[in-house]
Parts: structure tokens; C-alpha cells; sequence
């Protein structure tokens, strides 16, 4: 009996030694993960758009010096902003570079979150604000903050009109001209489509109501750099005139059953139906390279011939629209251990080829002339395609620049949405004292 | 209310024996004690003080000190009241119809005399799926686009959104938590349900009690602190919901709870101290629904643990 304990009980003690010992291994190994020969590793956070092309950069941006890690991103921008703006409120060591929506980078800029972009780069983006430098100007202003360069920009995004050609042709709509949102509704409407929209509660939605605004000739706050006690403008004619275009497409026949929930997915099947005629959508320039994809399996040739591109619709006849401006700027944590790796690579990153490649590859436009000259070049899009997006970035209008930016599309998404109970009536006036309030923390959020 | 008192006990003559028990029982519990503190109480505290701060994360250097207003202008806040009548009804709802399905469930569980195991388990298994996978999984279900309840019910247009209006958002979301947490609520009463006595309801049978009277004067007045215990863990948790709503609506609708206003004034705004201020708030009504429950049973809880 109690040599048999004894054996067990040395077999249990050889067990727990031999666990201890993998536990010690484990500790070890994650110790020294960051490399083999101490060769740091930097953090490149990225938003899940384009993915391939960045662990690609990744890769191609490494050097003797330093190790490049692609860490993934939640999918929505404000979870995107949640999620980094933890971190390095906690001045985390390992946030090295991130993708940072263009709508961020004041409030980032401002907490002091992001190093600062010196030398002629810096020089480069300035001049481009002003009108002569290589990068676009609407791209430009994204990561300027206080006169000063917080980010580089990467790709920038806008938004066109896409539709079928052939419901625009039934509408008698001539498309070679700027058209209107009520226009383009009717259209729609008469002719058995739809509108395609962002109108979902988050972000994009604040996409289409500055749209909308600054279409008119208005805007949603001014004076952003007093921060909290910005003026809000929403109140105003222009505010009516893009109330009135919401509530005319959700009292429309032409809005789609999910123009409550619809994102930049939802209305991607909407163009070429089983059955009915397509659809108007607002959407990003990747729309082009999606259907391109779907060729020979979902879509025809034939049908992909059929989809047309014009410039995003106007508010108001006669007053230019000013295009949606969207992408991605590369920022660099202030809390890095290795700034200056870190904006080394990040200057790599950014780089004019990695610009083209995600062009090319993913659908994804440049923020320089110099690379959108190479994506014209390569022929794989239509020329007067590219030319649209280079336009549309240029004259586009941003969203309010703004250390409190987040207060401000959240206090316009808690007020416009749901679309179909926008009234031109109280909304904009709704709005704009609820956001005076939330601005003064006299509201909550 | 019942009248009975505990009878009084003469002062028992303490042994230096179990004194020093006593102590040593002290000691060993000290630790423990230590950490509970450490992990509950330093976090409520340090809520509770940062609540009185106008503190955002992103300008740290701003903090004022505000006092109370924090409090002001939540209680003052027609949001944080309508979201607290949204909770109410998530609440009120789920817990009522999750009594009755999990009632049912108990009894068939109870009672099954084939395949026991497999019963039980199958109708245990939602509780055992993570929250989010049920939220996307019934916001699956809805969507009008694949979805199959739009099909099925006979009464609703295929292109029918749910999740377009703040009705139909809202039965959506109790329909995920119900399907979820039932089995909860059923564990609980079939719990409950093996503690009547068998010979009680013998005697009601041979008295010649219908089954609705045996139901109704005999197991469920002896059921009453299980009842009260399910229903009370269930109110708490209702009360908190969060998760459904985070993936199904994302608060879209005027479906937003106030555990969803809290995340967020503190995780999407930065708004530490009123985040905390609320997240207290949140706190104290959570105390009242359980006080309220309690007095609604009027049981004695020291009795439901067979400790009196």
C-alpha cells in the first residue's frame, strides 16, 4: 500500500514538474517575442481594408533595424477610434503606427496621441493645402491640425454616383450634367429603382447629412478650433434643404425597405436585381473594383457595361455638390518606443507605389497627383473614372474638423435618425441645440 | 407578513475554545477578504470619486472638479429617463414571459420519465451559447434580406425591417435575451420544483385536488423562494442588458438601455466622470429592483437558505 502511494504521488510531483517547467518555456518564449536578436517589432494597426496589400508593405517596409507587425482593426471607424484611442490614452508603448480614419486625427492630434511630421514631408503637405504641393488638397487638410502636419495621408476616399445607366436613360435623366437629388429620386422613383444610401445609425450616415449641407452652400459647426465652444450652423436654410432631401428619398417609393439600417454593403445588391430596373447609389470609389470582381459569376458583361459613374448629385440646382472625403491617414503613437523607426516606416508605408498598389489592387484611390498619374497610367480603370476622383477629392467638402468631432456625429446621429423621421420643420433646429448642449456637457449623448 | 419571531436564546457562556476558533476563522478569511476589497470595492470607490469630474480622456489636463452636477444633468436628462423606461420594459417583458416558458420547461424537465439527458440538455444548450453569437444569430433571423422570419410569419411583408422602428426593434432584441436566458430561469425553478414534497402532493391528489389546485395550492406557494430567486437573478440581469442591443441595433431606434448609454458616455465618448456618475446611477436602481423584489415575495431570505 504505501509504496503504491508513494509511487503516485511521485508520478503526480514528476507531472506537476513537467507543467511548471512548459509554463516556464511559455513565459520565456513570449519574453522574448519581440525578436530573436532584440530587433524590435513595430505595431502597425490597421482597419480591414486592403489587408493583403499592408501585411504586403508590411514586409517590404521591415529593415535590419526593425520588424513591421500588421494588427487588425475592428471594422466600423468609431470602433476603430475606441479601440486606439484606448491604448494610447493609456500611453501604450507598443501602438508604433495606425490607420486613422481622417475625421480623428484633430481629436488624436489634440490629446497629443500622435507624433508630429517634420521636415520637408511636413513642408510637402502644407504647400498642398495651399494649393501647390504633390498631395490633394482635400487629403491634405485631413491631417493638418493647428498648422501643423499629425499624419500622412495614405489613400483617399470619396464618393460618386453610381447608377444604371440604362434606368437613367429611361428617367430621359441627361447624366452628362450635374444632377440633383431630387432629380435623382424622382427618377428613381418613376421608373421602378431605387436610391441607394448610408442611413444606418454611425458614422456614414454624418457622411451623407455634411453632404447634403455643405451641398447648400451650409455647414454643420464653424469656428471648430474653439473646441466646445464651436458655433453650430445646422439650424440654417442649408440644414432645411438636406432635411428635405432625406425626408423626400424616405417618403419615396425609390427608398430601399432597409434605408433604416442600409452601409456601404447593403445597397451593393440593389444594382443589378433579379427583377426591377437597379438603383441610384452614393457610394466609395471601391464600388468600381467590387463589380469588376463579380463579372462572369453574379453580373454579366453586359450588365457591368451598364453601370455608370457621375459626380455626387447636388442639393440644391445650380450650386456645385461638394463630394464626401474619406480614406486613411498614417499617424504615429506618441508613445512609441521607436519614433523614429516608427515614422520611418511610416514614410514607407505611404509611399507612391504602395498608393498605386492599393489602387490597383483593392479599389482603394491614391492621395498624390504623382500616383494617381501611375493609376491612369496602369489603364485598369477608365480614364474619366479616375478623373472623377480626382476632382471629387479636390473640391470635396470634409467632415468638421474637431478635437470633439465625436460628440458632434454623435449628436447628429442621435437626432436625424431614424431617416424617416427627419422633418425640415424641427430636425435641423432640434439638432442644433441638442449638439449646443452636448457640446457644453449639458446633454447626455 | 409573518409574525414569527426567532424564540430568545438565552447568551450562550463563550469557551475560550471557540473563541479562539472564532479568531483563527477570522485570520483564514482575511485574504480573501482583502482581495474582494481590492477587486470590488477599490473600483466602486474609485467610480464614485471620479464621478464628481467633468473628465474627458482625450484633453486629461481639463479636469474640473463639479461636485454633484454630474448627477444633475443625468437625472435632468429626458435621454437618461427614456432610456431607463426602455430598460423597465426589457425588463418587465423578458422576465415575465422567460417565468412562464421557464416554468413550463422545469415541469417537462421534472417530470420527463425518457430520455432525460438529452431533454435536459437540449434545453439547456442556448444558455450555454455566448450572448453576441445569439444576437448575431436572431439578427440573422430578422433581417428581411436572409432571414426566415419574415417567411414564416404569415402576417408580416417579406421585405418587412424590423430593426426600421423602435416596436418592432424591441420585440426583436426580448426575442434574442428570452431565447437566451430561459433555460437560466428554468434551472432555477426546476430546482425549486424538486424541493416540494412529493407527499404534499400526494395528499392534495388523494384529497382529490385537480391539477390546476395541486399547481396552484400546493407546489407553487412552496416553490415561492425559488420563484423569487429566479426571478430576482433574471430582473438584475435584465436590467443590464447590453449585449443584444450592442450587436442588433447598436442602440439605433430609441432601443438604447441605460447599461448602453453608460458604455457610451465612458468607452465611446470619454467621459470618465460622467460614465462613472452614471454607471453609479445604474448601481443604485439595480439595488432598488432588487429591494422591490424582495418586499414583492415577501420572503426571508435567511429562510430561503434554509438557514432560520
Amino acid at each position: 500500500m504505501r509504496s503504491t502511494n508513494g509511487l503516485a504521488g511521485r508520478r503526480v510531483r514528476r507531472r506537476r514538474r513537467a507543467v511548471l517547467a512548459a509554463l516556464a518555456a511559455l513565459a520565456a518564449g513570449s519574453l522574448s517575442a519581440c525578436g530573436e536578436s532584440g530587433k524590435p517589432v513595430l505595431n502597425w494597426y490597421v482597419n480591414p481594408d486592403g489587408v493583403d496589400t499592408f501585411e504586403k508593405y508590411a514586409k517590404q517596409c521591415s529593415t535590419g533595424d526593425y520588424d513591421i507587425e500588421v494588427q487588425l482593426l475592428p471594422n466600423g471607424a468609431t470602433d476603430q477610434r475606441t479601440q486606439l484611442a484606448r491604448r494610447l490614452a493609456a500611453e501604450d508603448s507598443s501602438t508604433d503606427l495606425m490607420n486613422l480614419d481622417p475625421v480623428f486625427v484633430a481629436e488624436f492630434a489634440n490629446a497629443g496621441w500622435l507624433q508630429q511630421v517634420e521636415g520637408d514631408l511636413a513642408d510637402t503637405i502644407t504647400g498642398s493645402v495651399q494649393g501647390d504641393g504633390d498631395y490633394l488638397k482635400g487629403a491634405a487638410e485631413t491631417v493638418t491640425w493647428d498648422d501643423k502636419v499629425y499624419a500622412i495621408p495614405l489613400w483617399a476616399n470619396t464618393q460618386v454616383l453610381w447608377y444604371r445607366k440604362s434606368l437613367a436613360q429611361a428617367a430621359g435623366l441627361d447624366m452628362t450634367k450635374p444632377v440633383t437629388w431630387d432629380q435623382v429620386i424622382q427618377a428613381a422613383a418613376d421608373n421602378g429603382g431605387t436610391v441607394g444610401v448610408q442611413a444606418n445609425k454611425y458614422e456614414a450616415y454624418v457622411v451623407w447629412i455634411n453632404a447634403l449641407v455643405q451641398g447648400a452652400g451650409g455647414d454643420i459647426v464653424s469656428d471648430t478650433e474653439a473646441g466646445r465652444d464651436a458655433k453650430v450652423d445646422i439650424d440654417s436654410e442649408a440644414g432645411r434643404k438636406a432635411a428635405e432631401v432625406i425626408k423626400e428619398l424616405a417618403d419615396s417609393k425609390a427608398a430601399q425597405p432597409d434605408l433604416t439600417v442600409s452601409n456601404e454593403g447593403t445597397s451593393l445588391g440593389q444594382m443589378f436585381p433579379a427583377d426591377g430596373a437597379g438603383e441610384f447609389m452614393v457610394n466609395w470609389t471601391f464600388v468600381y473594383k467590387n463589380y469588376e470582381g463579380l463579372v462572369g459569376g453574379d453580373i454579366t458583361e453586359q450588365q457591368f457595361a451598364d453601370l455608370g459613374w457621375a459626380r455626387y448629385p447636388a442639393t440644391v440646382a445650380g450650386e456645385t455638390s461638394k463630394p464626401p472625403i474619406g480614406g486613411i491617414d498614417i499617424g504615429v503613437g506618441a508613445y512609441s518606443d521607436h519614433p523614429d523607426f516608427a515614422m520611418e516606416a511610416a514614410r514607407c508605408i505611404t509611399s507612391e507605389q504602395a498608393q498605386v498598389d492599393l489602387a490597383l489592387d483593392n479599389g482603394l484611390m491614391p492621395s498624390t497627383n504623382a500616383a494617381y498619374d501611375k493609376v491612369v497610367a496602369s489603364g485598369d480603370y477608365p480614364a474619366d473614372l479616375i478623373e472623377l476622383f480626382r476632382t471629387s477629392v479636390d473640391e470635396g467638402g470634409p467632415r468638421p474638423k474637431s478635437a470633439f468631432y465625436a460628440m458632434i456625429s454623435g449628436a447628429l446621429q442621435a437626432k436625424w435618425h431614424s431617416p424617416t423621421s427627419v422633418d425640415p420643420g424641427s430636425t435641423p433646429k432640434d439638432s442644433a441645440t441638442y449638439l449646443e448642449d452636448v457640446l457644453e456637457g449639458k446633454s447626455l449623448l | 407578513m409573518s409574525t414569527v419571531t426567532a424564540p430568545v436564546k438565552p447568551k450562550a457562556v463563550v469557551s475560550d475554545r471557540s473563541r479562539a476558533e472564532t479568531r483563527l476563522g477570522q485570520k483564514l478569511v482575511a485574504p480573501a477578504i482583502v482581495l474582494m476589497l481590492l477587486v470590488t470595492a477599490f473600483p466602486m470607490l474609485r467610480a464614485l470619486y471620479l464621478s464628481t469630474f467633468d473628465y474627458a480622456l482625450t484633453a486629461p489636463d481639463e479636469r474640473d472638479f463639479v461636485g454633484v452636477r454630474n448627477y444633475l444633468t443625468a437625472l435632468t436628462d429626458p435621454l437618461f429617463w427614456q432610456t431607463t423606461g426602455i430598460t423597465v420594459l426589457y425588463m418587465v417583458v423578458t422576465v415575465a414571459i422567460e417565468l412562464v416558458i421557464g416554468f413550463a420547461f422545469a415541469l417537462v424537465m421534472h417530470r420527463v420519465v425518457f430520455a432525460r439527458g438529452v431533454i435536459r440538455t437540449s434545453i439547456l444548450i442556448p444558455y450555454g451559447i455566448i450572448t453576441v453569437v445569439s444576437g448575431f444569430a436572431w439578427q440573422f433571423a430578422f433581417s428581411f434580406q436572409n432571414g426566415f422570419v419574415n417567411g414564416w410569419l404569415p402576417f408580416v411583408a417579406d421585405d418587412f425591417n424590423w430593426f426600421g422602428q423602435t416596436g418592432s426593434a424591441v420585440a426583436a432584441i426580448m426575442v434574442s435575451e428570452i431565447w437566451k436566458t430561459t433555460p437560466f430561469m428554468s434551472l432555477l425553478l426546476l430546482a425549486g420544483l424538486a424541493q416540494v414534497s412529493e407527499d404534499m402532493i400526494e395528499a392534495a391528489k388523494v384529497d382529490g385536488a385537480t391539477w390546476t389546485q395541486r399547481l396552484t395550492k400546493v407546489i407553487l406557494p412552496n416553490m415561492r423562494a425559488a420563484i423569487m430567486v429566479a426571478v430576482l437573478f433574471r430582473a438584475l440581469d435584465a436590467y443590464r442588458i447590453f449585449d443584444n442591443i450592442f450587436v442588433m441595433t447598436a442602440g439605433a431606434q430609441k432601443t438604447e438601455s441605460i447599461s448602453f448609454l453608460t458604455y457610451r458616455q465612458t468607452i465611446e465618448q470619454f467621459q470618465l466622470g460622467m460614465g462613472s456618475a452614471l454607471s453609479v446611477l445604474l448601481f443604485l436602481s439595480v439595488l432598488v429592483v432588487a429591494f422591490a423584489i424582495v418586499k414583492l415575495f415577501r420572503v426571508d431570505l435567511a429562510q430561503a437558505r434554509q438557514e432560520a
